[in-house]
């Protein structure tokens, strides 16, 4: 999958540049370069829109930072193809909150907000406590696109719920209907980081963040499109995360790589609240034969949930 | 009407011809305007803010902004069961009445869509409820049917008002110029010809009928904005009839307390008489008996089952932190009014009024324990969240304007009734004179 993507990014990235560099002939055109460019006398072959093979110079390409920027209707709509899926193997968390950190730095969220939340369970009395880190279900029914008025919250066909803070209204209606509890809210001016704040918003990315709007956790779909994993599943020491595409029935914790079927099967895999019918996309496997004592994971309770243990 | 058989013509029109302020109007008024003001300076700090300056928090989302929403929906239901219930039942006894709680239903419900509003993360982004709205959402469905019966509401305040305008144009000495221009643009057409009447009376009567749907979905909507979540405490098939019952409680207690205080001011005494506390303190018993038996459906039936997640939130209503409350508008609100209007000693003005006060108080509390109690019981364990988010106390800012909201109603209504006769004038002449000749048997009040 990572190779695919980034064999196709370089053919995106080098058309673009072609299509300048042809367009340079015409007089006055706004594809034409802004300075003369010296020719290096070395030159590469490239693939034309029309599919011929072209011969360049090299000096007219220059490499581009960022992928070429997303319409908001190609956000909505998702990534063809795909259908995301993450597996929580509970066995192995152990509360660093490596993950929370990772997501909340590449986020820029603020202080108090937390996509990921690392959740102290006790299903029964006389049942063990264990760690349960908690991301957005991107539920197949999801109660929050449900109720939202103005389609800010959107399902997209590779699984995503993603958000839209240009459209949101505030009106928190998403809040009160998601059982998972996982939407968090600006309720003052974001304090952002001037790099972050002039960024286009992108319903991607979900930055920056916008006041009186909406937030959550988005499976980091353009993590996706670069080929990489989200930052919770990269941060993680442990491996507790595993992601992937229920297409390709494969999930990667990066240094690992399941078949998402039988590793569902073989360790029992469940989703959270499969009462309530939203169809999570997010699979835990059960605490069993576990890494970590769950006493290792108590130092890194956060000072607010301390005084309730 | 049988108790006001002397009265002549001229002297009803002086009787309920709209007075100027004496002194405890003037204090009552620049105190509701000073409150509103307070609200606009908290509301201007909410705008340049953002909504920080509430205490919500990431799961008591919603707080008194829009339990106070519910209150004034509920409450502006009142218009359709006295002006449209009673009327298509041939309840003439309630004439007075109508428009005194088509005034509630009108100011309420003009207050529950800027609290709506105020309660927004991106009130500028409104529009986009009509440029991007999606019908499958219960806010689209409320803000139809708002809107419609805030219109339909308007015209049933407005229609029966003509032939009052029509008087109040004949008698203009007695109100200031500004006024009377304001009369003749909303009155001047109507010439009180039987046609007019005709056409007036047949508008009136559909739009009766027409409100009594529209009435109820208003409230059934805004229950639905709970009930079609899974949160215990609001995943329950009963809150539409729940919430409507309540609705009708709260209204009525409304009117009987704005009867009382008209009657009052007015000196109202030989229009809003003995009789209609009597009657409107029958009806406030079997309201409050209705909303109380909803109650128990509401609270007893998952109580018996005590389901985990119901577990924490009723125990924390019946035994917790919100226990004092909890038993405040139950009794308050429900069992001590039903105790004092079930004798006939209890339905005399001043003990009806104090009813009605302690309904309305209690039933503004009842709509706050429906709304955050139940944001405070998530399934998921509220951790890795900030402290403040565990508990929910209003800041300033948010009962300033909340209460700027009730007081801005308030003010509608007392400048309504200082520009138009709270009571229809032509409609208790037209009685009066139908008692007097003793014509059509059918008219006869009872």
């Amino acid at each position: 999958m990572e190779n695919n993507t980034s064999r196709r990014d370089f053919l995106v990235n080098g058309l673009l540049v072609t299509a300048a560099a042809t367009a340079t002939g015409c007089g006055n055109n706004p594809f034409a370069p802004e300075e003369k460019v010296e020719l290096s006398g070395e030159t590469v072959k490239l693939l034309s829109v029309d599919g011929e093979i072209i011969e360049i110079d090299k000096a007219f390409l220059k490499p581009i930072p960022q992928m070429p920027p997303l319409t908001n209707s190609e956000e909505r709509k998702g990534i063809e193809g795909k259908k995301f899926v993450m597996v929580i193997d509970l066995a192995r968390c152990k509360n660093l909150k490596k993950c929370q950190e990772a997501c909340n730095h590449a986020h820029s969220l603020n202080p108090g907000q937390n996509w990921i939340k690392v959740l102290s369970m006790k299903e029964a009395e006389e049942s063990a406590p264990f760690w349960q880190p908690t991301t957005c279900m991107h539920c197949d029914q999801p109660p929050c696109v449900k109720v939202c008025p103005v389609d800010a919250t959107f399902k997209r066909q590779d699984g995503l719920v993603l958000i839209d803070s240009d459209r949101c209204i505030g009106c928190r209606f998403c809040m009160a209907a998601c059982p998972y509890s996982t939407r968090v809210f600006n309720w003052g001016e974001p304090i952002l980081e001037e790099s972050v704040a002039a960024q286009p918003y992108s319903c991607e990315t979900s930055m920056p963040q916008k006041i009186g709007t909406v937030s959550k956790c988005d499976f980091c779909p353009d993590m996706a499109r670069m080929g990489e994993l989200p930052h919770c599943v990269s941060a993680c020491p442990n491996g507790v995360f595993m992601f992937g595409d229920l297409n390709e029935d494969s999930v990667t914790n990066g240094a690992e790589t399941f078949r998402f079927s039988e590793l569902i099967k073989d360790k029992a895999g469940y989703r959270l609240m499969e009462d309530l019918g939203t169809k999570p996309s997010v699979y835990y496997l059960p605490p069993v034969g576990r890494n970590f004592p769950y006493e290792s994971g108590l130092e890194n309770l956060s000072s607010a949930d301390k005084q309730t243990h | 009407m049988e108790n006001l058989p002397s009265l002549t013509k001229d002297q009803i029109i002086q009787d309920l011809l709209p007075k100027k302020f004496g002194k405890i109007g003037m204090i009552w008024t620049f105190t509701l305007i000073s409150i509103c003001l307070f609200g606009a300076f908290a509301y201007y700090r909410q705008l340049s803010k953002g909504l920080a300056v509430t205490n919500m928090g990431d799961y008591v989302s919603w707080g008194i902004y829009i339990s106070n929403f519910v209150f004034f929906v509920a409450i502006s239901l009142v218009g359709s069961l006295i002006t449209a219930i009673f009327r298509l039942s041939n309840m003439k006894w309630a004439t007075p009445l109508t428009r005194i709680a088509e005034i509630i239903a009108v100011s309420a419900i003009v207050f529950a869509s800027l609290i709506i509003i105020i309660d927004m993360g991106r009130p500028d982004r409104m529009l986009n409820l009509f440029l991007h709205g999606r019908i499958q959402s219960p806010i689209m469905w409320d803000v139809i049917v708002i809107s419609t019966y805030f219109v339909i509401s308007l015209l049933l305040l407005y229609l029966p008002l003509l032939p009052d305008l029509k008087i109040m144009i004949k008698f203009k000495a007695q109100s200031s110029s500004i006024l009377n221009k304001l009369y003749l643009f909303q009155g001047s057409f109507w010439r009180g010809t039987s046609e007019q009447f005709k056409v007036s009376d047949r508008a009136i009567t559909i739009l009766c009928i027409t409100i009594i749907p529209v009435a109820f979905s208003i409230h059934t909507v805004t229950s639905w904005l709970f009930a079609t979540t899974y949160r215990p405490g609001w995943d329950s098939t009963n809150f539409g009839a729940y919430f409507i019952s309540g609705a009708f409680l709260v209204g009525a207690g409304g009117v009987v307390v704005a009867m009382f205080i008209f009657r009052k001011f007015y000196k109202l005494e030989r229009y809003i008489t003995e009789m209609h506390f009597e009657k409107m303190g029958r009806i406030v018993v079997m309201l409050s008996l209705l909303y109380l038996y909803f109650n128990i459906n509401e609270y007893l039936v998952p109580a018996f089952k005590m389901k985990t997640g119901e577990e924490a939130h009723l125990k924390g209503l019946f035994t917790g932190e919100f226990a004092p409350l909890f038993w405040f508008a139950i009794l308050v609100g429900m069992v001590i009014p039903i105790l004092i209007l079930v004798f006939k000693k209890g339905r005399k003005p001043l003990p009806v009024f104090i009813a009605g006060i302690m309904i309305v108080i209690g039933a503004w509390f009842k709509r706050y324990l429906i709304v955050t109690p139940t944001l405070l019981h998530p399934f998921l364990p509220m951790q890795d969240a900030p402290a403040k988010f565990h508990h929910y106390f209003p800041s300033w800012e948010e009962w300033a304007i909340a209460m700027a909201t009730l007081a801005g109603s308030l003010l509608v209504i007392t400048f309504f009734a200082r520009i138009y006769p709270i009571i229809p004038i032509q409609e208790t002449i037209t009685e009066q004179d139908e008692t007097c000749m003793s014509l059509p048997p059918t008219k006869q009040p009872e």
